[in-house]
């Protein structure tokens, strides 16, 4: 028969970080790593490596999407891919000076929605070169690429044309 | 279907934080307090329920609906969770109104809450953006108000509505919210305040923009059989209605505007719809419920309207789309005081998501419990004071509002006694 009193949970130094008592609040720590795919957007990332902007064109009803879509949201069918315009216009925009968490060392920073001539739809960027809070509608704007892509939709930015 | 009444409602005061209660708790406070306001109640009554809490993020919790449930007392009867973002408590309200219109239940109890403060405001805000695309959108931008703010940039652009017509909203909202004891954040302020408040995306300010919220609200739905056995301030569901729109706001298409009742195609001749600058979403839902309703004339109809301004220039894109006024006449809508207490169509006497605060699963549910009790006229009895009783209100539009507008719903309910 074994010894009870030898049967222990092994004691550790770590401790638990308590910031009140009444009512008790500890702090709980959370964190993971996901294995995300881009599944059927993936050769809109790739082509983000190759400097290339990618949307998609539905054959069957003619819309052209700045987003790619691998299905067309009017009419349903397959849409091909198209490589966009590296030109385009602000069609609005904003600066931001608070973000989510991860966003608060980059601002403050201007978000975009470029116009593509001939597509039907807008695209959500960055605006790079353009003093906070003085981006305008209707401005000229160009894609630029990183050389070290990241392949996360931040690859392509705008800078004024 | 049948006809479906809501008979009681309760709610908790919002607030930044309530390290004292858990959402369980809270959920508790606020049932409590409508089953006590209709004694024939008795919890073997109640047949079963609707959770509403947005983000699982929050609280670390999966499955936080049924703790709600099993802490009420309500095991083992049935229950769902409903969960559609910043429409939430809309979705949740239609959902047990559903279960009450098709037979299934005959007393239906709502409940929503959500515990913001468990995380820092800007974790809170990275919760709250996960609710945009996450390969495209949120990697970008990451930010609502930052979505909001280029909505509105096309808003001023295309019609000229102006950040004083905006901020006018905030004045407005907080100003109400002074006679609401469960607002978070009630507030005498001015235009200037507003504008001189810290800029967080131009060009909305931090008194432009809704807070995060600790909170939870309840609503009790019965048939017409059960709601009279528990009340004689019957209000009834005279209208539901819901929308969506694509998840990309980038991916607004252009096309015909949705005509309300009371428009004309040749109003809107030159519109370019919805947009960045509108909410198909919401059109949807507005002409779904007011033809449910039977309402020809929304303005005329509508005595007061709940809705979802968890941005000032969201409340002005709502007019527009809920038809109080023509496309692009919003901002001069809200600077006319027509949305004031004495204006034509009160909006959120109640002080809004802006003053009341946005606990999200609690929000929309919050609405249904301020206009079931304007429609009851007893705002004085819940609040201690009737500064904020719509004079004969007999109809009342509550309004919720997910994304960037990707599911919407708006529920009109009328007084029924």
């Amino acid at each position: 028969m074994a010894d009870v009193k030898k049967i222990k949970v092994p004691e550790t130094q770590e401790g638990t970080v308590v910031y009140n008592l009444d009512p008790l609040i500890v702090k709980s720590h959370y964190e993971i790593d996901y294995i995300h795919s881009y599944a059927q957007d993936s050769p809109f990332f790739a082509g983000l490596s190759a400097g290339r902007l990618m949307g998609s064109h539905c054959p069957k009803c003619g819309y052209t999407y700045a987003t790619p879509r691998s299905h067309c949201m009017q009419c349903g069918a397959k849409t091909d891919w198209v490589e966009l315009p590296k030109e385009g216009r602000v069609h609005t925009w904003t600066t931001c000076h608070f973000g989510s968490e991860v966003f608060l060392p980059e601002t403050p920073f201007t978000l975009i929605l470029v116009e593509f001539e001939g597509v039907n739809t807008l695209f959500l960027s960055r605006l790079i070169g353009v003093e906070p809070g003085r981006a305008e509608i209707g401005m000229k704007v160009r894609a630029q690429f990183l050389r070290n892509s990241k392949f996360l939709p931040t690859d392509v930015y705008f800078v004024p044309a | 279907m049948r006809d479906v009444y809501v008979v009681s409602g309760g709610i908790t005061k919002f607030s930044k934080a309530s390290p004292n209660k858990d959402f369980r708790y809270m959920v508790k406070e606020a049932f409590d307090y409508a089953m006590n306001d209709v004694p024939n109640l008795t919890l073997d009554m109640i047949d079963g329920s609707v959770a509403s809490y947005f983000s699982d993020h929050f609280t670390r919790q999966l499955m936080a609906g049924i703790m709600a449930q099993d802490y009420l007392g309500l095991c083992p009867k049935p229950s769902r969770r409903i969960e559609s973002g910043g429409a939430t408590g809309g979705m949740c309200f239609q959902s047990a109104w559903e279960a009450i219109a098709s037979g299934r239940l005959d007393v239906c109890l709502a409940y929503g809450f959500e515990t913001m403060s468990r995380v820092n405001t800007w974790k809170g805000n990275e919760f709250i953006a996960l609710a945009s695309d996450t390969n495209f959108d949120y990697p970008v931008g990451g930010f609502y108000t930052g979505y909001y703010a280029m909505m509105v940039q096309r808003h001023m652009h295309e019609f000229g509505t102006t950040v004083e017509q905006m901020a006018s909203v905030s004045v407005k909202n907080h100003g109400n919210a002074m006679h609401n004891p469960y607002a978070q954040y009630p507030m005498e302020l001015t235009i200037q305040d507003v504008r001189n408040s810290e800029m967080v995306a131009t060009p909305l300010t931090r008194l432009d923009v809704c807070v995060m919220s600790d909170g939870a609200a309840c609503v009790i739905l019965a048939s017409e059989e059960m709601a009279r056995k528990l009340t004689d301030k019957l209000v009834k569901v005279i209208g539901v209605g819901t929308g969506t729109d694509s998840m990309r706001l980038a991916d607004r298409p252009h096309g015909d505007v949705i005509l309300l009742p009371h428009e004309k195609k040749e109003d809107y001749a030159h519109l370019k719809y919805p947009g960045v600058h509108s909410f198909r979403g919401g059109r949807m839902a507005a002409k779904l419920a007011y033809e449910m309703a039977g309402i020809t004339n929304p303005p005329k109809e509508i005595d007061f309207v709940e809705l979802h301004d968890a941005f000032t220039s969201s409340e002005i894109q709502t007019y527009e789309d809920l038809g109080f006024c023509k496309y692009g006449e919003g901002g001069r809508f809200a600077e006319s005081g027509a949305a004031g207490l004495d204006g034509e169509v009160p909006v959120n006497p109640s002080g809004g998501l802006l003053a009341c605060g946005h606990p999200v699963g609690a929000t929309g549910l919050m609405q249904a419990v301020f206009a079931l009790w304007q429609l009851q006229g007893t705002i004085e009895k819940h609040f201690g004071n009737d500064r904020l009783q719509v004079k004969d209100a007999r109809r009342g539009l509550i309004h919720s509002h997910a994304g960037t507008g990707t599911y919407i719903t708006v529920s009109v309910l009328e007084r029924g006694f």
